[in-house]
C-alpha cells in the first residue's frame, strides 16, 4: 500500500477532482492520496466524488487557506 | 439471463440530464455519467474566487446529480481539445461566443469514444427538441448523431417519442413507450416530471451551461483575440476573463483589476506571469497588465490602479510597480480622474 501526494493548489474546481480521479485510476485499493488544494469547493467536491466512486475520505485538514484531503482508494474500479 | 445493458449519460448538472438519466435507470439499464470540463463551465468558479460567495454552500452540480441518482460520474478534462470547437466552429456561434451545435457534436463524439473503449451500449442526453435555439432543434438533432459518429446509439429520453427509433429501442433494451415527447422552450413538463419522480432539489435552469453564452464574457474573449491578432487561448487566459474588472486603455495592453479580496487573492497566483501594480499608501486592488505595455503604458496603468484604490481622491498615491521579470520599484502617482477614463475602456 502506497501513499501519494497530489498538488492541486491554485487549481479551481473541478480540476482538483479531475486530478484526483486520474491519479486514483492508476492506484490500488488501500492506497492513499493526500490532495493539497486552495479552492474551498474541493471540500465538497472531493468527498462527493469519493462517495460516488466508492473511495473513502480519511482525513481533512485546513490551515492558512490551504486544504488537504486524504482519500483511501476503494475496491471498486473507480 | 439477458445481458445487462449499459448507457453513458451526459451529465451537465442541470435538471434535464438528471431526468433523462432517471428515465433510463428506471428501465433497468446500468447508467454511468460523464461530465466534460471545457474550462468555460460555470460550475463554481466565480463562487470559489469571490469572497462574498464563499459563505454560500457550494457544490459541483454534476457530482451532486450523480450522487442523488446513485450513479458513477467520470469528469473528463477536454480543455485542449475543446479549443478547436471554440475557435473554429463549423456551424458558427449562437447569440454570443457559444458554439453550441459544434459543442454538442464534440461532447457526444467524446462520449461515443468512451462507450467504445468501455464496452457500453449507448449514450443518453437530456436534450429536448426546441429547448435551445441552436443545438436543440428538430433539424440539428440528426446532425449531432451523424457528426458525433454515435448515430442511432444516441438516445434522448425526454423527446425520444418524437424522434426516429434508435438502436436501444429497436433491440428492446428500452421501451419506447416509456420515453417522453417533450418539445419547446417551456420548462413545465420537466418540472412536473421532476415532481413525479420526487426530485425536488435541482439546479435552476439557466440560459446555458457555460460562460460562452454570457455577453460580457464573450466580449472579453473577442477583445483578447483582437488584441493578440490571433484566435487562441490558454486555460489561464479564460480563467482570468472570469475575474476582476478588465480595462483596455490602449490596444497593446489591458488591466485586470481585482474587485475584492477574493479576486485579489486569486490574481496573486498569477502575479509572477505579468507586470503588476499594487498601491502602498492606500488599500487597493492588485492590478495585472496583460499584453505588452511600454513605459508610458505602465505609467498610465499606475494612475488607473491608484484610481481604483482608497486613495482615489488623494493627490498622490504611492504604488509599487513590478515589470515582468524585473525588480519592483516605488513611485508616487496622481490617481486618474474618472472623467478621463472613457467608458470604452471597460470591457
Ligand atoms: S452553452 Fe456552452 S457548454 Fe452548453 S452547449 Fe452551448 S457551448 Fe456547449
Amino acid at each position: 500500500m502506497s501513499h501519494y501526494e497530489l498538488d492541486a493548489r491554485r487549481m479551481l474546481c473541478p480540476m482538483p477532482v479531475i486530478k484526483t480521479q486520474n491519479l486514483v485510476a492508476t492506484l490500488k485499493p488501500g492506497d492513499t492520496v493526500e490532495v493539497f488544494c486552495t479552492d474551498h469547493g474541493a471540500l465538497n467536491d472531493v468527498p462527493a466524488w469519493s462517495r460516488i466512486n466508492g473511495h473513502e475520505v480519511i482525513a481533512t485538514r485546513e490551515s492558512d487557506g490551504e486544504i488537504s484531503i486524504t482519500v483511501r482508494v476503494g475496491d471498486s474500479d473507480g | 439471463m439477458s445481458t445487462q445493458r449499459k448507457a453513458l449519460s451526459l451529465i451537465s448538472g442541470g435538471l434535464d440530464s438528471m431526468l433523462a438519466t432517471r428515465v433510463i435507470l428506471d428501465q433497468g439499464i446500468h447508467v454511468e455519467g460523464v461530465n466534460f470540463f471545457t474550462g468555460f463551465c460555470v460550475e463554481g468558479h466565480t463562487h470559489a474566487i469571490r469572497k462574498k460567495d464563499r459563505a454560500k454552500p457550494k457544490r459541483n452540480n454534476a457530482l451532486w446529480v450523480a450522487e442523488t441518482l446513485g450513479i458513477k460520474l467520470h469528469i473528463v478534462d477536454v480543455i485542449d481539445e475543446y479549443k478547436d470547437v471554440v475557435i473554429n466552429p463549423k456551424h458558427g456561434y449562437g447569440s454570443n461566443m457559444n458554439p453550441c451545435l459544434d459543442c454538442k457534436c464534440f461532447m457526444v463524439r467524446k462520449a461515443h469514444e468512451w462507450i467504445q473503449a468501455h464496452n457500453f451500449d449507448f449514450i443518453i442526453t437530456g436534450e429536448v427538441i426546441g429547448q435551445r435555439p441552436m443545438s436543440q432543434r428538430r433539424d440539428t438533432m440528426p446532425v449531432i448523431q451523424r457528426e458525433s459518429g454515435a448515430e442511432d446509439r444516441l438516445l434522448r429520453p425526454l423527446c425520444g417519442k418524437n424522434l426516429p427509433e434508435t438502436l436501444p429501442e429497436r433491440e428492446g433494451w428500452i421501451d419506447r413507450e416509456r420515453l417522453y415527447g417533450f418539445s419547446g422552450r417551456g420548462r413545465k413538463p420537466q418540472i412536473a416530471l421532476a415532481r413525479e419522480m420526487g426530485i425536488e432539489d435541482y439546479a435552476q435552469p439557466s440560459g446555458g451551461c457555460c460562460f460562452l453564452t454570457d455577453e460580457a464574457y464573450s466580449h472579453k474573449l473577442t477583445d483578447l483575440w483582437q488584441a493578440r491578432g490571433e484566435r487562441r487561448y490558454e486555460l489561464d487566459d479564460i480563467m482570468l476573463l472570469k475575474v476582476g474588472r478588465h480595462l483596455r486603455p490602449r490596444p497593446n495592453f489591458k488591466l485586470i483589476i481585482g474587485r475584492e479580496e477574493g479576486e485579489n487573492n486569486f490574481l496573486e497566483g498569477y502575479r509572477k506571469q505579468f507586470t503588476h501594480i499594487r498601491t502602498l499608501s492606500h488599500p487597493g486592488p492588485l492590478v495585472l497588465l496583460d499584453g505588452e505595455p511600454g513605459a508610458d503604458d505602465i505609467a498610465l496603468a499606475a494612475r488607473i490602479a491608484a484610481r481604483f484604490s482608497k486613495g482615489r481622491d488623494a493627490e498622490q498615491v504611492e504604488v509599487e510597480i513590478t515589470p515582468l521579470g524585473a525588480e519592483a520599484r516605488r513611485e508616487h502617482v496622481a490617481p486618474m480622474p474618472s472623467g478621463e477614463m472613457p467608458q470604452e475602456w471597460y470591457l
